[in-house]
């Protein structure tokens, strides 16, 4: 791959790559979007699952932020200030899940227990 | 700041350090774009986080699809209209109009077929007893997290379809530029790049054991 053409001063993204460039970008997309309809027939457990279909969906979504929607080409300011806005966002946003794991635990106030009258 | 003082510092600064310019250079309608997909992620991420937190919490989650096959023709079409996309906008900033609406058109017509089938699949999970609060195989909360995951992404591709055809109309007359072509191709690959979280959580997770 060619050397990022971020440019600190210069224009920004121009569309000026060739068909080419995009066509494969555009099979790389669909390889991956196959891989996540692969592992699905593989029938894994619902974890084992959710993390090789999230680490392919991340890789798939870089392709197409960096390349389709040409992120890569921005100014290096901009393109900083996107990616780490946006993944702080939504790391940011996980911190839920341990409650989730509670629930389903069901402890502590969460599934009601026999002969206890819930509010 | 006066235009003599505004040109002096252009002439004496890089880009972007002085008042005057937009922050970044990115030039505003791009920036407002990028700034409106940064929070519609976050939304969408909202969404698909509270439909993980809900399976998580609930043993009986519905598996309803017996079959990936509409799923899979749906990603191919979504993710075959983004190349098209790229191209309208390619051609729009090499000045060729008709090439710019021709794409444009084409991925419209894409975006309707996603649509429509996206629709079919909705008619028939309704016909099979599925409510916003109610179905057959389980925890009552999944149509409920389906159908807001699920339409809300319908609801941004209908846009971007009335959208495409408006800004494509547009360019084609000459009353649109090939940067409105550009922020329009932004949000187009922004409802792709939501599809590609949706499949996984919500279609394919239903294959897990």
């Amino acid at each position: 791959m060619d050397a990022p053409d971020v440019n600190p001063h210069g224009a920004a993204a121009k569309y000026t790559d060739t068909p080419g460039k995009y066509y494969v970008i555009y099979a790389c997309v669909l390889v991956l979007a196959g891989l996540q309809f692969f592992i699905a027939t593989l029938h894994l457990d619902t974890s084992a699952m959710f993390a090789r279909m999230l680490l392919v969906a991340i890789v798939e979504a870089g392709l197409a932020v960096m390349f389709f929607m040409h992120l890569w080409a921005e100014k290096r300011g901009w393109f900083i200030f996107v990616v780490v806005f946006t993944v702080f966002v939504m790391l940011a946003m996980q911190y839920g899940w341990t409650d989730s794991k509670r629930m389903e635990n069901g402890a502590p106030y969460t599934q009601p227990k026999a002969g206890v009258i819930q509010q | 700041m006066s235009a003599e003082m505004t040109m002096e510092a252009h002439a004496h600064h890089p880009p972007g350090m002085i008042e005057g310019l937009p922050p970044f250079v990115v030039p505003a309608k791009k920036m407002a774009m990028w700034l409106f997909i940064i929070a519609d992620a976050a939304t969408f991420a909202g969404c698909l986080v509270a439909y993980g937190f809900l399976r998580n919490g609930t043993p009986n989650w519905p598996r309803p699809f017996e079959s990936m096959t509409n799923a899979a023709l749906m990603t191919f079409i979504l993710l075959t209209s983004s190349l098209t996309m790229l191209m309208g906008v390619r051609a729009a900033k090499a000045s060729d109009r008709s090439g710019a609406f021709r794409w444009t058109m084409i991925t419209m017509v894409l975006g309707i077929v996603f649509a429509a089938l996206h629709i079919r699949e909705w008619l028939e999970l309704i016909h099979r007893g599925m409510t916003l609060s109610s179905n057959p195989w389980g925890s009552p909360h999944f149509g409920a997290a389906f159908f807001s995951i699920t339409g809300l992404h319908l609801l941004h591709v209908s846009g971007g379809v009335i959208a495409l055809l408006i800004v494509g109309l547009g360019y084609n007359a000459g009353h649109r530029n090939a940067e409105d072509m550009e922020v329009t191709g932004l949000y187009w690959h922004f409802v792709d790049l939501v599809w590609m979280f949706v499949v996984p959580f919500v279609y394919l997770l239903n294959m897990a054991r």
